[in-house]
């Protein structure tokens, strides 16, 4: 599995890019892997105010839907359109091609860990 | 993982090909081996095999064992000739069903029937609270490992490894054979939509035939594979589509009722059909169990499978829906919102 070590993960399986005020979120490789092929994703709509720990958007799998929490309290400032025709991004690509939205935060959890704590946390 | 699940004969043969394993119905299960689509795709263009060992097998034997089965059962088991298998079901007595089952005639006055996994001990006692005549009925469930070849190509890489003419062995045939050098009971059913053959072997050689149809280029596929197989092909899950009081008189499945007398007959004919089971196709957001299905904002039934079909690539799901809402636009409520459903005609996909 692949855990790049210059993202911030949550325990929950999103991965967050932090640049200035604007955070991008998407599902770890792990969490791809468990769900399986992803055939459709529900993103939120852009100037939506979400908060920490609040379903915000959601990942679809041929077996399940999987809901995927905002690590961030801020405003939606732009999703990944593309997935709608390739949601298999989200498999392919989970830390590039499949990102899921991007938040301009006002606070951030502080319950996020580093890669090196999030692989120990899989194990 | 859960101590307590129950593990197939093939449990370490599905470890060795680092299958994602679930729960299911009590028993540790491979939901997927590479990928559910591409198991789907492999069961739909060639072929793929699945552990099914646990499933249930009980037998019938005896001079009473006909009488007996005809009485428990809607559909005429006296009809059923030996070497051939029949899709039945075990009535409740409150207008619903035990289970859903396939009965397979082995000689006269000998029956093999086939019940799902997580009914076995709830069909078990049913069956044996209603016993009655001269006949032994025991369970073989712990002794068989089931393997389903299911495919396109299933009989033409099957027939040059068994020792009779599986081009003479029609659709419900069961039969007895040498393949791959185990003796086997073969029966040509599935659950896929697709040809193919169901393979009983003693549960201590399963692990082995299973190596040798790897070899031969057969796809393991999982559970996944095996619901979106299903449910393209219209077929019913018990504990989905059927229940201890879902009619299957509301789905396309009441032909199995027959003129005749049997256990728990006056619950499950007596009662008007209201709700209807129907296939429905959605633009994109797939529906899943639970979801309501609505006409002019009413709740009108509820989705009881769902999924996006991998074959036709679009939602597909299969509903209880009342049948005076039928002609109406009907939704299906995705997480608060409404998605437009159309009422298709089952199979989605027919071979």
């Amino acid at each position: 599995m692949e855990t790049p070590i210059e993202l911030k993960y949550a325990r929950t399986h999103e991965w967050v890019r932090t640049e200035d005020d604007v955070i991008t979120v998407g599902i770890t490789d792990y969490a791809q892997d468990q769900l399986g092929d992803v055939v459709y994703v529900e993103l939120p709509e852009l100037g939506r105010e979400v908060s920490i720990g609040e379903g915000v958007a959601v990942v679809e799998s041929v077996k399940t839907a999987s809901d995927i929490y905002s690590p961030a309290t801020g405003v939606i400032v732009e999703v990944n359109e593309a997935l709608g025709d390739s949601p298999e991004q989200v498999n392919e690509s989970p830390y590039e091609g499949g990102w899921l939205f991007k938040v301009r935060i006002t606070d951030l959890s502080d319950e996020l860990v580093d890669a090196q704590e999030y692989e120990q946390y899989m194990e | 993982m859960d101590e307590n699940l129950k593990r197939t004969p093939l449990h370490q043969s599905h470890l060795a090909l680092k299958a994602r394993m679930v729960p299911f119905g009590g028993w540790d299960m491979p939901v997927q081996y590479t990928g559910v689509i591409q198991e789907h795709q492999a069961v739909r263009e060639h072929a793929g095999m699945f552990d099914v060992s646990h499933m249930g097998e009980f037998r019938f034997k005896g001079p009473d064992a006909l009488n007996f089965l005809q009485g428990i059962t809607p559909n005429d088991v006296s009809k059923l000739k030996p070497g051939r298998a029949q899709y039945n079901m075990l009535p409740s007595n409150q207008g619903g069903l035990i289970d859903d089952i396939y009965i397979y005639c082995i000689q006269p006055d000998e029956y093999l029937m086939v019940v799902n996994a997580s009914n076995i001990d709830k069909d078990f006692a049913h069956i044996q609270s209603l016993l009655k005549g001269d006949l032994e009925f025991s369970n073989e469930s712990d002794q068989w490992g089931l393997i389903a070849v299911q495919g396109p190509k299933a009989e033409e890489i099957l027939q040059p490894h068994i020792d009779t003419d599986l081009g003479k062995k029609k659709k419900n045939s069961v039969f007895f054979a040498q393949l791959l050098g185990f003796n086997v009971m073969l029966a040509r059913t599935g659950y896929t939509g697709e040809d193919g053959f169901e393979v009983f072997i003693k549960a201590e050689q399963a692990p082995q035939i299973w190596e040798k149809l790897l070899e031969l280029g057969i796809t393991p596929a999982g559970l996944g594979a095996r619901d979106t197989l299903r449910l393209e092909a219209g077929f019913p899950l018990y504990g989905h589509e059927f229940n201890d009081t879902l009619t299957p008189l509301a789905t396309h499945y009441g032909w199995v009722i027959k003129d005749k007398d049997f256990y728990g007959k006056a619950a499950l004919t007596g009662q008007p059909t209201l709700r209807k089971l129907v296939g429905l196709t959605l633009e994109k957001v797939p529906a899943r169990e639970g979801y309501p299905v609505k006409a002019a904002g009413e709740v009108v039934g509820m989705v009881t499978s769902g999924t996006l079909s991998p074959s036709l690539k679009k939602p597909i799901a299969m509903a209880y829906v009342d049948v005076a809402a039928l002609d109406q636009n009907l939704t299906v409520e995705v997480r608060g919102k409404d998605a437009a459903a159309q009422v298709v005609e089952l199979p989605f996909l027919s071979k």
